[in-house]
């Protein structure tokens, strides 16, 4: 009797356990990206993985998901008691284990029901069955709370919308283990909190999910287990339970404590320095199509100003078009330096009057991803180290080591290409790019999005630091509480209108969300 | 330790076989046919010739390199070669032009016919292929017209100094070219002396620099072949102009590609246009000075085409564009764009010319020959993607 139960207990045991990755290293170029990494995930439960940028998280769900093939890694994978040797994606798809990517891979002139059955196709004798595909489509976007038409084309819709595609796409394949590696770093907070319910809801269904994040709050509030990866190394496995607190998730990443998240700095807010009067946007195509609507906003030197509002508020519209109408079609309006007025009719001409924007989309258009690091740094700012148009390229070797040492970059060297480099360290060499164009006025776009707690907080020190040396700063966030603490003043944004200006000390969550809902509401009545 | 020392330098080895892969291959490709044909590959005499018959091809695939670094492709040199051909056999054998202004005219035709093409693909935004696919149908179809569908010939003597003259020899030399000798030993010195500025410069900005006894292992190798190579062109008939021209061109293209702001925007163009853009890059012009220099190349490349065939022909320069647009993707470049070298380019073009020249030896067909060079295209690029997916995992 005794044995018998013995055994059962083990049977339940190893049946709790759907996967476990044993002693995984992997390198490139003969450096280890994970170094005996050991994972345990347990059946039904969320298992979230977090550690800081280039602490090996992605790498170690492409080696889980076959991205990276059987024999390109050492070390064991177990999935429900079976030892595995993916030589594609399709072999670990075929066990129920999909991933979702950090950068979204929906193909972009595809309608969403074609995206989601993409190599999947619904089809008899190699013809698609496209009314199966169609009412296939609606009901996998039913169960993920997708409000959409099929055949909508997946590049007209939102990221949020767009994730869930991804997750619908996951389920059409008999998802057992989900995979997502940062799902909501592009997401605004409803957005976010929906895919997070949605996650808690796949759990009663028993689906299994690996959650990468850098948002603590939301790794707190849904996962159970978490597990901490630093340097390619595992940490230690926690329980989520109340006793766990932020702080020491965030000591295991960082191995030290973190005490000011949000450090300080000396105020010293001059005069008005840049500002945008009467500025009026269209779309390229369509003049009627108003995007930025009478917008008059000012920045003081030394000031850290921030702009909030929802996905689709027209922050980033705003943004590039002041930057030498890199957006839409300008209409009317000035920008003033110093109440001079400036010539912004091209990139460069905003470049050369001080003002520098960091893309919120680095791969898009913040890196050249095949090329390196230094080369990637110096693009906007050749001019400065080159003489008659010649290269000094020890002076920009020189640079290059100067970011990648200042700003703890994560790369092999200077000369390695920033499309090898985790997501969060190409946030840094987008940075470093603008912030040695030495701008007056620097305008980020959600600079840290998909980034560490230890990298945000220096990314923090290197604004409050550009602000004490005089420079004007314009932040958009989608982070509310990051522009709240940072902000020496805050402007709503909504539909393409600023809608209200906020002090710091009048600026909070609430007071932020009732100058949009007033805004709509105007619209309403007004309309 | 042992093993990471290996892993060391096993991913060196990987990295170079990379970057010297194709190096390594025309040297073997040079060995093989020079057994296979006794020895006749690197005469003084085939040398010379091979250089002359190729000569075109290397210039061309310069000005298509940085074409396909920005990630398009011109498909229209061919054509284009034929009517600066003809542009130049017009205006020299029915006006009785003189020489200079005619090779000036031809070059300033190539320019504007490039600016035509970069007008269309940087500024109305068609794609390359479309608007170089037209410039091959419309530059042919102009030949022809100039030349009424005949052959126009023969040009001037001084017309071809640059396609098939060498440089004279002022010391006069009876056996041996003297000039020939003298240049090659000052080539070395420069050489020598570009090698220790550049290790001095290293050393001063505190980097590491290779150690003495490789760099002058490396600058032996180079200066010995360099004055092999001028030794062998002093007991013909010295060098040929047309190998000073090209000289001169892959030493400018290299160092504009490598060290100057403009060759940086090439390459961030083509890399990734969008972020080349909001760096401040005004991509749509360096496309379009691309497309100018472009023209320019096949403008000069007409002349010496035409002058070494002594003739403009309706048909001159047929396939032209393959040939270049070949020895660029041989060399190394990507189809789509941001990498690629000039000196690749002239080895894929050097690659495919000596094939051709060896099998000619040989006695094997243009038919094969043919054939032979395409499958040479796909091993060399097969191998390419091959290294690379090796060096990354
Ligand atoms: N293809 C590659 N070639 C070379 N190095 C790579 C490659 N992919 C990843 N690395 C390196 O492996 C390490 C781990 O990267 P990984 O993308 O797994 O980090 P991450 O934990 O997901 O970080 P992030 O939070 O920034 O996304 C990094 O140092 C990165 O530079
Ligand atoms: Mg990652």
């Amino acid at each position: 009797m005794a044995t018998t139960k013995f055994l059962n207990r083990e049977v339940v045991e190893m049946s709790e356990i759907i996967l476990k990755m044993k002693n995984i290293t992997k390198e490139f170029y003969g450096i280890k990206a994970l170094d005996n990494v050991n994972l345990e995930v347990k059946k039904g439960e969320i298992h979230a993985l977090v550690g800081e940028n280039g602490a090996g998280k992605s790498t170690l769900m492409n080696v889980l998901s076959g991205v990276y093939t059987y024999g390109t890694y050492a070390g064991d994978i177990l999935y429900e008691g079976k030892e595995c040797k993916f030589t594609s994606i399709k072999d670990s798809e075929k066990l129920g284990i999909v991933i979702i990517h950090q950068e979204l891979t929906l193909s972009p002139y595809l309608s969403a029901a074609e995206n989601v059955f993409l190599g999947n196709e619904q089809a008899k004798n190699g013809i698609i069955d496209w009314e199966k595909t169609t009412t296939e489509a609606r009901k996998l976007f039913k169960k993920v709370g997708l409000d959409e038409d099929p055949d909508a084309i997946a590049n007209t819709l939102g990221v949020g919308k767009q994730q869930l595609i991804e997750i619908a796409k996951a389920l059409s394949k008999n998802v057992k283990l989900l995979i997502l590696d940062e799902p909501t770093a592009a997401l605004n907070e409803d957005d976010s909190e929906k895919l997070l319910n949605l996650l808690l809801e796949f759990k009663k269904a028993g689906i299994t999910s690996i959650l990468i994040s850098h948002k603590l709050k939301e790794v707190s509030k849904v996962s159970d287990r978490i597990t901490i990866l630093r340097d390619g190394a595992t940490i230690e496995t926690l329980n989520n339970d109340k006793n766990l607190s932020e702080d020491k998730i965030i000591k295991s990443m960082v191995g030290r404590d973190i005490v000011d998240y949000y450090p300080k700095r000396k105020h010293k807010i001059g005069d008005i320095f840049f500002e945008i009067k009467g500025w009026n946007v269209s779309d390229v195509a369509d003049e009627s199509k108003k995007i930025i609507d009478d917008v008059n906003i000012n920045v003081r030197k030394g000031e850290v100003v921030g702009i909030s509002g929802l996905m689709g508020a027209g922050r980033t519209e705003l943004a590039m078009s002041i930057f030498g109408q890199s957006f839409g079609k300008k209409l009317s309006g000035k920008v003033l330096k110093n109440n001079k007025e400036l010539k912004l009719n091209s990139i460069s001409q905003a470049i050369d009057n001080g003002i520098a924007y960091v893309t919120e989309d680095r791969k898009n258009y913040g890196l050249v991803l095949i090329d390196s690091v230094k080369n990637n740094v110096s693009l906007p700012n050749l001019e400065k180290i080159s003489k008659n148009s010649v290269i000094n390229e020890n002076e920009e070797i020189k640079i290059a080591e100067k970011y990648k040492s200042n700003f703890n970059i994560r790369s092999r060297d200077i000369l390695q290409n920033t499309g090898d480099l985790s997501g969060g360290n190409q946030q840094k060499v987008v940075l470093s790019k603008w912030i040695f164009s030495d701008p007056d006025l620097l305008i980020l776009d959600e600079p840290t999005r998909g980034i560490d707690v230890g990298a945000k907080r220096e990314i923090y020190t290197i604004i409050n630091g550009l602000a004490e040396e005089g420079k004007s700063i314009l932040m958009i966030s989608s982070e509310l509480p990051e522009l709240l603490e940072m902000c020496d003043r805050l402007y709503v944004m909504n539909k393409g209108r600023i809608v209200g200006e906020l002090s710091k000390e009048e600026a909070t969550a609430e007071s932020v969300m009732k100058c949009i809902m007033k805004d709509n509401k105007e619209a309403e009545y007004g309309g | 330790m042992v093993d990471n020392k290996v892993d060391k330098i096993n991913s060196v080895f990987k990295n170079n076989m990379r970057k010297y892969g194709m190096a390594i291959a025309l040297i073997l490709i040079i060995g093989l046919f020079q057994i296979l044909t006794d020895g006749i590959l690197l005469k003084p005499l085939n040398i010379t010739n091979l250089i002359l018959q190729n000569s075109y091809i290397l210039i061309l695939a310069v000005g298509m390199l940085l074409v396909i670094i920005t990630g398009n492709v011109d498909l229209s040199v061919g054509s284009v070669v034929a009517f600066i051909g003809a542009i130049a056999a017009k205006l020299m054998i029915e006006q009785n032009m003189p020489v200079i202004p005619v090779i000036i005219i031809s070059l300033l035709i190539g320019a504007l016919v490039g600016a035509w093409h970069g007008f269309w693909i940087a500024f109305v935004k068609i794609p390359a292929f479309i608007v170089t696919l037209s410039g091959m149908l419309l530059f042919r179809g102009l030949t022809m017209v100039i030349l009424k569908g005949q052959t126009l010939a023969p040009f001037e003597k001084s017309y071809q100094i640059l396609s098939s003259g060498f440089i004279g020899d002022i010391f006069g030399g009876q056996t041996f070219h003297i000039t020939t000798l003298l240049m090659g030993i000052v080539f070395s010195l420069i050489y020598v002396f570009v090698e220790m500025k550049n290790r001095k410069d290293k050393i001063k900005y505190g980097f590491d620099v290779i150690s003495m006894k490789l760099l002058i292992a490396k600058i032996s190798l180079i200066v010995i072949v360099i004055n092999l190579l001028t030794y062998s062109f002093a007991s013909y008939r010295g060098i040929p102009n047309v190998l000073v021209l090209l000289f001169f061109l892959v030493v400018i293209y290299t160092f504009v590609t490598n060290k100057t702001i403009a060759g940086r925007y090439i390459y961030a163009t083509g890399g990734n246009e969008k972020a080349a853009r909001l760096s401040g890059i005004k991509t749509n012009k360096v496309l379009f000075w691309v497309y100018v220099n472009m023209g320019l190349m096949t403008a000069l490349a007409g002349i010496i085409f035409s002058g070494r065939l002594n003739a403009a022909m309706p048909g001159a320069g047929n396939g032209f564009e393959l040939d270049a647009i070949a020895a660029c993707y041989i060399g190394g470049a990507s189809a789509s764009g941001g990498i690629g070298t000039i000196i690749g380019a002239i080895i894929g073009g050097l690659v495919m010319g000596v094939l051709n020249n060896g099998m000619s030896i040989l006695g094997i067909g243009i038919d094969w020959q043919q054939a032979i060079k395409g499958l040479v295209l796909l091993i060399a690029v097969a191998f390419d993607a091959y290294t690379k997916s090796k060096s990354n995992n």
